[in-house]
């Protein structure tokens, strides 16, 4: 009896430990990033979040720069806007086309498509989010680039007259776009199966007393079911769009991997993560170790960002599914 | 019918015609739902087909059975390291996530709870080449681990660490209260209660958590490219200085080569995981089922 309350509380402790996990590389991670990162601060000052060059200097040259007290090779200068720029747009893009894809997609998974073929169809579109992100640089690379440089680009810009940004030229297909379309893809999944699950909460007797006043289903589903899940259909969203923010092989492949401020639609462009995996090998034979101190203030900016998202989303998300109308019904 | 027939005196001809807007209205936005549901598919099935199209053909024994060598050769050192890291990194996520996942369900108050859950999700968002970042400059580096099967195995297993914790705590919370407390009215302990009463029920949800686990890991690249480094030999399973190879590096390197061994090479590695996430998935599903039976 002693021994096994002995082993009970040691199995307690051990639990508690393993349960701090989590926890703790959160904290180590963000402080290392954070210490680590504070020379390129010092070296590169705030223009580094608006500057628009990033330019790992001459390793090989006779003198080095300093700014701020910090040594870095000759003519380094970090500017990480054209990255922000780059994870921002792809993203937004993505969401743009992913949001009503996703959204409708879900509606008639729950509304209109029989059981027995939901069934199907549901776990197919799981599948689809459990895709490697490297398989789908690979359709990037073999249908999407080709698509967007023979087809949609020469289409899409016939609008360029309307508006500039959408006027070529279309280079190599590999851009801004081709990485956009590729993220929409990636994130509907994530969004669909997020929207069922939320609209499969609804409770059946207002929308029913929705088709009894004589409204169509879709009205129904715009005034009833859409504002019921408003807030965890917002969430579902951001939560797709932090994992666009952070996707970094498929984005790698597909984006062009130029450090430039997008020019118009089709512009090869880099986002902050393709960046990081892109830039490390050569930031590693920096002697100054400058290199390697932007790089991690450049991955600290996208962890911050990534956070601040995916904690909005998920609090909406909680709150959402909090609602007491849907917890009566469930 | 009756009831209807005031009503219908109503309606005059415009109110006809509105109602035959709004119809339309909803028709067509339906036809645009299937549209896009159509797409959706479309793309899974073009996704798939393509894979499928372009890996068979290096499907054969030689693939598996030789190490990759300059720009072609087999695929079998990557497939042996893919299974290693996954193998290595569940021990540790495996272990950390379930006793984790159990604290948070069972031991912890509610604050406490809240705030580890908190820090779990908070971890899931941490997007994979952050972890890759961190894994490089610490462990690779600074530790002096080198390119490694133990810095590439933690770097995975704090990638799928949160997946683990939350499903355990999940599957532990679905057990009954009541199951706990009778369990400790018998004179166990809170952990024989724990081991012997609770954890079999919670099983199925605990293992669909793990396969989780393991398909997320396995579809990794990020992470694994400053841990892991490459290797075109089989992995040595010495836990240090020692790079390993792994399938997602193959898809992504040599699709960027321009010879077309290279590229068949790609498109099989890319089937193979394919395959082995059909096989992750149809398990998983047929755990749910037995989890509801």
């Amino acid at each position: 009896m002693k021994f096994s309350s002995a082993f009970s509380k040691l199995f307690k402790v051990a639990t508690g430990i393993a349960a701090g996990g989590p926890l703790l590389i959160v904290l180590v991670i963000i402080i290392a990033l954070v210490i680590d990162s504070i020379p390129a601060l010092r070296y590169q000052g705030w223009s580094f979040f608006t500057g628009t060059s990033w330019n790992m200097g001459n390793a090989y040259a006779s003198t080095l720069s300093i700014h701020g007290g910090e040594k870095a090779a000759f003519g380094a200068s970090f500017g990480i806007l054209p990255f922000i720029v780059g994870t921002l747009s792809t993203s937004l893009i993505a969401l743009v086309i992913a949001i009503p894809v996703a959204v409708l997609t879900a509606l008639i998974l729950v509304y209109k498509v029989p059981k027995s073929l939901g069934k199907v169809i549901s776990p197919m579109i799981e599948l689809l989010a459990g895709i490697p992100s490297v398989v789908y640089g690979l359709w990037g690379i073999l249908v999407v680039a080709p698509f967007v440089q023979h087809v949609l680009g020469p289409w899409l810009m016939h609008l360029g007259t309307i508006i500039p940004f959408l006027a070529g030229p279309i280079q190599t297909g590999y851009g801004l776009l081709t990485a956009g379309l590729v993220l929409a893809v990636m994130i509907i999944p994530i969004v669909t199966s997020t929207t069922r699950d939320l609209l499969m909460q609804v409770p059946q007797l207002p929308m029913e007393g929705a088709y009894a006043l004589g409204l169509t289903s879709f009205e129904g589903i715009r005034f009833i079911a859409l504002p019921w899940i408003r807030r965890g259909l917002f969430g579902a969203v951001v939560l797709g769009w932090g994992r666009a923010l952070g996707e970094t092989m498929a984005v790698l492949m597909v984006s062009g991997g130029a450090a430039n401020m997008p020019a118009n639609l089709y512009s090869a462009v880099t986002t902050m993560a393709s960046a990081i995996a892109a830039d490390l090998d050569s930031a590693m034979n920096d002697y100054t170790h400058m290199s390697v101190h932007a790089l991690t203030l450049l991955a600290l900016t996208l962890l911050v960002i990534t956070l601040v998202t995916n904690v909005a989303a998920r609090l909406l998300v909680y709150l959402g599914r909090r609602g007491p109308d849907v917890e009566v019904q469930a | 019918m009756n009831v209807s027939q005031p009503h219908r005196t109503l309606l005059d001809h415009n109110a006809k015609a509105k109602i035959g807007k709004r119809r339309m209205q909803s028709y067509t936005l339906w036809i645009v739902s299937g549209i896009f549901l159509a797409a959706v598919l479309g793309i899974v099935l073009m996704i798939l087909g393509a894979v499928a199209v372009l890996g068979f053909p290096g499907l054969t024994a030689a693939t598996f059975l030789t190490d990759t060598q300059g720009i072609a050769g087999g695929l079998q050192n990557a497939i042996l390291g893919t299974l290693v890291l996954i193998l290595a990194s569940i021990i540790i996520s495996g272990t950390l996530g379930v006793l984790g996942g159990m604290y948070i369900a069972i031991f912890a108050g509610p604050k406490v709870a809240s705030v580890l859950r908190f820090a779990t999700e908070v971890l899931s968002g941490v997007p994979s080449i952050i972890i890759g970042y961190f894994g490089y400059t610490m462990m690779v580096v600074s530790w002096g681990f080198g390119y490694s099967l133990l810095a590439a195995a933690i770097s995975l297993a704090v990638l799928t660490l949160p997946y683990i914790v939350r499903t355990t705590e999940a599957s532990l919370r679905q057990v009954p209260k009541s199951y706990y407390e009778g369990g400790l009215a018998l004179g166990l302990t809170q952990e024989a209660t724990l081991r012997k009463i609770m954890f079999r029920p919670a099983l199925p949800g605990v293992l669909t958590g793990i396969l989780l686990a393991i398909s997320i890991g396995l579809g990794e690249t990020a992470p694994l490219l400053f841990t892991a480094g490459w290797s075109n030999f089989n992995p040595s399973l010495q836990l240090l200085h020692s790079p390993v190879a792994y399938l997602t590096y193959v898809v992504w390197t040599y699709s960027q080569e321009p010879f077309a061994a290279s590229h068949q090479l790609a498109y099989t590695a890319a089937l193979l995981l394919i395959l082995l996430l059909l096989v992750l998935h149809i398990v998983v599903r047929l755990l749910q089922r037995k989890k509801v039976a």
